[in-house]
């Protein structure tokens, strides 16, 4: 294997395993978030429990997120010289903005957030729990501008041997070491086509991660009858925010597509399947890409795809034909991960809906119904669905842009570090292999322990300060006066 | 004054934030083993648990600012040193997995397994980055588009070796400073004792470091020449590094500690006036090194990340103090510790 595909594995390996957390810190944040918010509301120690359980949870996603994301900003140097040079002026600002706007705002309030149960009073505590759900956001706004100016370029020209070229101009092969884009007007790039409407697709993916964690959890308890007042209250506090992400979901995935329509148009066509530029253009629910024959095989609706992108099943919808085959990107697999994504993120939909006419019913608590039980088996198992569709999306998205590493400019074969052999890849590769298998299996026997373990019940820590037990007081008195 | 050594600054500053706070948290890592007892090892994570993470972060912004302010440097170093960084990302996610994970369970073999990984994860890193910046300092072969074309062996020459010890002591008085500060009693006076010792094994390095210099190095001579007032940042570095001990002795373990924070201020201020205007010296060609102008983003990106370091370090600033001075204090272990 060469260096490209080698590098390529490489950073897909290490983005891939790092993606699995970030996700788990932002959804779960929201939902820290709101269980402290009721806690201060009510006082009611069941929140409290609650926060202080899924706060341990996400201790543990958060250590591993950021010992694996200083690997990629490492990366985009060590493996992609020539592309960190093309496009420095303009990807490295975002990722500078990155590390002060959100790292240094997320890991410090962490310290409070995890740290600082005796230390501050139940507002501060709140305080910096927001401050890390802002922060863990703003982390991924970031990394979406800097990675959608990837997939559509905006606000920028190209220096070739320190002379500026006019728009439109594309580096060849020969020119493309000598040459970098150079910013002409920043918040073009920030607000780059399709960096907004990716952004809040991304988002609102890692909500769904962190909110299915949490039903997923809670549902065990419930099918073994512990920790029951605990978990149906945190099943209610997800469900609601898993409800509400996917019909979001729905929405932003729609827009995202609308934009991939406009601006890339040959990852529009290989997400769909479609070969020929063509009226009535059908869409695929699953199929199989035939390479050779140039056709999908699958079940599919006439039409629907021209009616999507148009509003009319007259709209013409640009084929793989009406672009060059070394400007393709891998059909099969771009094909195949989208609708992986797409089946998940529909299955979603259903699974929070139907918990939430479970719940409006009265049945959503009741473990003896056997179909009830078989609901709880089913959010046992939907928190793989989140991170698949999170993963498979994220594979549409940046196969889709190949062969370009920077969509239109710069191939993917010239962005490589020219120093770097094959041999040096496979030996980082390894390297990484072994330690992230070893995390990977450490990450999931110390969650296991803490499902197993479970929250403390009647948490009434001894070393709470003084304002977080007059919060609970106050509460009982009341409480007592009302009753 | 330019942009470009504004920047150049900017980026210097990042770094030794980065030196003086994780700094610390490595040299822990690295005077880690040499206690025996669980409780004091449990002392040790905690001293740095809350803060640890921050502090990892102003390498990952230096980095990106780095990348943002000279992408040239940024391509060089990092695919020129492949294969010492991805040594020290071994070792730096090594470090940072091994205190979450650490106390999670109470098995012996357990819990020594990430000690042990906490801590050849913390000596580790405190080397390779020592022998990064030996390299820099020495010079290292570039092309004429800026790429490095050494080899890793030539990495770990004399000099850049040597570097990476006076890096690992120099974090290891450091952090052994700063636990002087967070414990009490019986465990306190121990590290007491270690501080002088730290001092006296950095101050070694440093020395030979200063002799090698000459040896390995030449053009800094000739720096030197040029720039004779660097001796005195210099006297003024081993000024500070003294007081470190007599305030110890004298009991003011905050002034202790920030003598050590002023040293190592010095010190890269030191490096950063030699190296000046140069960031990357290619050895034997000069005429291929990168500087601040060559290496540079364009002006207008300077400004823009200028206004967003404008916006962003004042509160990082207020909000990392009001931290450290909410975790102030002696280490209490808690259920929550680590």
């Amino acid at each position: 294997m060469d260096v490209e595909i080698l590098s390529r594995i490489q950073f897909a390996f290490t983005v891939m395993f790092h993606y699995l957390y970030p996700p788990l810190s932002i959804g779960l944040g929201v939902i820290l978030v709101i269980m402290e918010a009721m806690w201060l509301k009510t006082g009611l120690p069941k929140y409290h429990n609650m926060a202080r359980y899924w706060t341990r949870v996400f201790g543990l996603t958060f250590a591993i997120g950021v010992a694996t994301g200083i690997v990629l900003e490492f990366e985009f140097g060590t493996n992609w010289a020539a592309y960190s040079r093309f496009v420095g002026d303009i990807f490295g600002s975002a990722l500078a903005a990155e590390g002060i706007f959100a790292f240094f705002l997320e890991s410090g309030f962490l310290a409070i957030l995890l740290f600082g149960w005796n230390k501050v009073g139940p507002k501060l505590h709140f305080f910096a729990t927001c401050m890390v759900c802002l922060g863990a956001h703003f982390s991924a706004v970031w990394i979406i501008i800097a990675n959608s100016w990837m997939q559509t370029p905006a606000g920028y020209h190209i220096e070739y041997r320190g002379e500026i070229m006019p728009a439109g101009f594309v580096p060849n092969a020969d020119q493309i070491l000598h040459s970098r884009a150079v910013i002409d007007d920043f918040w073009a790039m920030v607000f780059n086509p399709s960096s907004m409407d990716r952004l809040a697709h991304t988002v609102v993916g890692c909500w769904q991660a962190g909110a299915f964690l949490v039903i997923s959890i809670s549902a065990f308890y419930l099918l073994r009858g512990r920790h029951t007042e605990f978990a149906k209250s945190s099943l209610k506090i997800a469900l609601v925010v898993a409800a509400i992400a996917s019909l979001l979901q729905l929405a932003t995935g729609a827009k995202s597509a609308d934009g991939v329509t406009k601006n890339q148009p040959t990852k529009l066509a290989a997400m769909e399947g479609l070969f020929e530029t063509q009226a009535n253009a059908p869409m695929l629910i699953a199929g199989w890409v035939d390479m050779e024959k140039e056709e999908v095989v699958g079940l599919q609706i006439p039409g629907m795809l021209s009616f999507l992108v148009g509003g009319s099943t007259n709209t013409v919808v640009t084929g793989l034909d009406a672009f060059p085959k070394e400007d393709w990107p891998n059909v099969q697999a771009v094909f195949q991960f989208y609708h992986i994504m797409i089946a998940i993120g529909m299955a979603l939909i259903g699974i929070a809906w139907l918990g939430m006419f479970l719940w409006w019913r009265g049945w959503l608590f009741d473990a003896s119904n056997p179909l009830v039980r078989l609901y709880y088996w089913i959010l046992i198992l939907s928190v793989l669905g989140p991170q698949i569709a999170n993963q498979t999306g994220w594979f549409t998205a940046e196969m889709g842009r190949q062969p370009w590493i920077v969509h239109g400019l710069m191939r993917t074969s010239q962005g490589l570090s020219e120093v770097v052999s094959a041999n040096q890849v496979v030996a980082s590769l390894v390297m990484f292999t072994f330690i992230y298998s070893l995390l990977f299996a450490v990450f999931i026997y110390l969650l296991t322990r803490k499902i197993q373990r479970g929250p403390d019940d009647e948490e009434e820590s001894e070393e709470m300060p003084a304002s977080w037990v007059a919060l609970m007081e106050r509460r009982k008195g009341q409480a007592s006066a009302a009753g | 004054m330019d942009l470009n050594t504004v920047w150049f600054i900017l980026v210097g500053v990042l770094f030794t934030g980065y030196a003086m706070l994780d700094g610390f948290d490595l040299g822990v890592g690295a005077l880690h083993l040499f206690v025996k007892k669980d409780e004091d090892r449990r002392v040790f994570l905690n001293a740095i648990g809350p803060v640890w993470d921050g502090n990892e972060v102003w390498l990952v912004t230096g980095g990106g600012a780095l990348f943002a302010a000279f992408p040239m440097v940024y391509a060089t170093v990092f695919s020129g040193f492949y294969l010492a960084f991805m040594a020290l990302l071994c070792a730096l996610i090594f470090r940072a997995v091994a205190i979450e994970f650490r106390s999670k369970e109470s098995w012996g073999w357990w819990r020594q397994m990430w000690d042990v990984g906490f801590s050849l994860g913390s000596i580790g890193s405190s080397f390779l980055i020592g022998v990064a910046m030996g390299n820099i300092l020495q010079g290292i072969e570039l092309d004429a588009r800026g790429n490095y074309i050494g080899g890793f062996l030539a990495l770990l020459n004399p000099y850049a070796i040597l570097l990476g010890f006076t890096t690992i002591a120099l974090f290891a008085m450091h952090g052994s400073i700063y636990l002087v500060m967070k414990t009490e009693g019986d465990l306190q006076a121990r590290l007491k004792g270690w501080v002088n010792r730290t001092i006296g094994i950095f101050l070694f390095f440093y020395i030979v470091l200063n002799v090698a210099t000459l040896v390995y190095a030449p053009h800094i001579l000739e720096t030197l020449r040029a720039r004779p007032w660097l001796l005195v940042v210099f006297a003024l570095n081993v000024l500070v590094v003294m007081n470190i001990p007599r305030q110890n002795h004298k009991g003011n373990e905050f002034a202790a500690f920030l003598s050590s924070c002023g040293a190592m201020i010095l010190l890269m201020t030191l490096f950063g006036l030699t190296v000046y205007p140069n960031m990357v010296l290619s050895m034997p060609n000069p005429e291929n090194s990168l500087n601040i102008y060559n290496a540079a983003s364009t002006e207008k990106t300077h400004w823009i990340m200028f206004i967003i370091a404008l916006l962003g370090v004042p509160i990082v600033l207020a909000y990392t103090a009001s931290i450290y001075y909410i975790f102030r204090g002696k280490v209490k272990l808690t259920s929550h510790s680590y």
